[in-house]
């Protein structure tokens, strides 16, 4: 039993360690891809924009996650912009005008997504309200 | 149960709310299924299709084509404009397919993602170079602008730099009449 799970463990080691198939670009990363900002506090406005950005290569990560050459230049971008002033709900609008909704992992309100925004106020309305009825009839039994 | 006397109200029925939950479990079962076996499109579309190209000058990728700006697509006769590598395996499948829209008279300018020179001089000539210019674009600065995730991608512009249509991925033999179609469309 000992054995079969050491070899189980090992095929799962190689298939997760196996250099991946796709070809990769011989550039180093872009200069700000793997180098925060000297400004703590960019670099943090920086981060917490990359964390809600889509990786397009990796569709689950973000590009703060992502190794995936695309995202390092994302995250240059980010980090250049952001250095030079710009504000990250700028660049947030700035990516969606060119990849759509899907590029941001945070939704904005519009037409579409108020439901999104309702639904907890829906919801604790619905409870509030189905509590109220059990009180009541839990004091008519009294 | 029988031992009950009459009158004395007996325990409610469940009824539908004892179903409720599974019903509602089925549903989300039947949900998952749905999205499991839907045919999973991972293309993110530019939203920049109709737009015009933003401004961008690029210094050449190669030693014998010139680099690529904006103005290059703004002389009145449509353009392609393919985002591609040399590292890419797909750009060396589609080299065929731009060879034969070259050959038909199409004008095309490559944008090259994170590639260096000489990788570049090799890749054209083992698989041809269907390129009037190729724009060095080493931090994906100009593939971002157009809102493009990957390569290789092809993009049609029209006379006045307006992006008319994208495809994603390689241009495989029967997406040439699209690409052709689509150019004659963008006033070719």
């Amino acid at each position: 039993m000992k054995r079969l799970w050491l070899a189980i463990m090992a095929l799962l080691a190689a298939a997760l360690c196996s250099p991946p198939l796709a070809a990769q670009d011989l550039l180093p990363p872009a200069p700000y891809a793997y180098k925060q900002i000297a400004d703590p506090a960019l670099e943090a406005k920086a981060q917490t924009l990359m964390l809600t950005l889509r990786c397009l290569k990796c569709q689950s990560q973000s590009i703060a996650d992502s190794d995936a050459p695309m995202a390092g230049d994302m995250r240059h971008q980010v980090r250049t912009r952001i250095a030079a002033g710009e504000d990250p709900e700028a660049i947030r609008v700035w990516l969606i005008e060119r990849y759509g909704d899907y590029v941001s992992y945070t939704p904005q309100l519009k037409p579409i997504t108020w439901p999104l925004f309702a639904a907890p106020l829906i919801i604790l309305v619905l409870a509030a309200l189905l509590l109220r009825g059990r009180f009541r009839r839990s004091k008519a039994a009294a | 149960m029988s031992a009950q006397a009459p009158g004395k109200p007996g325990p409610k029925k469940p009824g539908l709310a004892l179903w409720l939950p599974l019903m509602l479990f089925a549903g989300f079962v039947v949900l998952v299924i749905y999205g499991l076996s839907r045919n999973a499109n991972t293309d993110v579309v530019s939203a920049f299709i109709g737009k015009p190209l933003p401004a961008f000058d690029l210094p050449p990728a190669s030693d014998d084509r010139p680099g690529l700006a904006t103005a290059d697509f703004t002389k009145g006769k449509p353009r392609l404009l393919n985002v591609f590598a040399s590292w890419c395996v797909p750009c060396a499948v589609e080299a065929p397919q731009l060879a034969a829209l070259a050959a038909k008279g199409v004008e095309i300018d490559g944008v090259a993602i994170r590639d260096r020179k000489q990788d570049l001089a090799q890749f054209l000539a083992q698989n041809g170079n269907p390129f009037a210019r190729i724009g060095r674009d080493d931090l994906s600065q100009v593939q971002l602008a157009i809102g493009s995730s990957g390569v290789p991608e092809t993009f049609v512009i029209d006379g006045r730099g307006v992006i008319r249509y994208q495809h994603i991925g390689d241009i495989r033999p029967e997406d040439v009449p699209i690409i052709l179609r689509k150019l004659a469309e963008a006033g070719a």
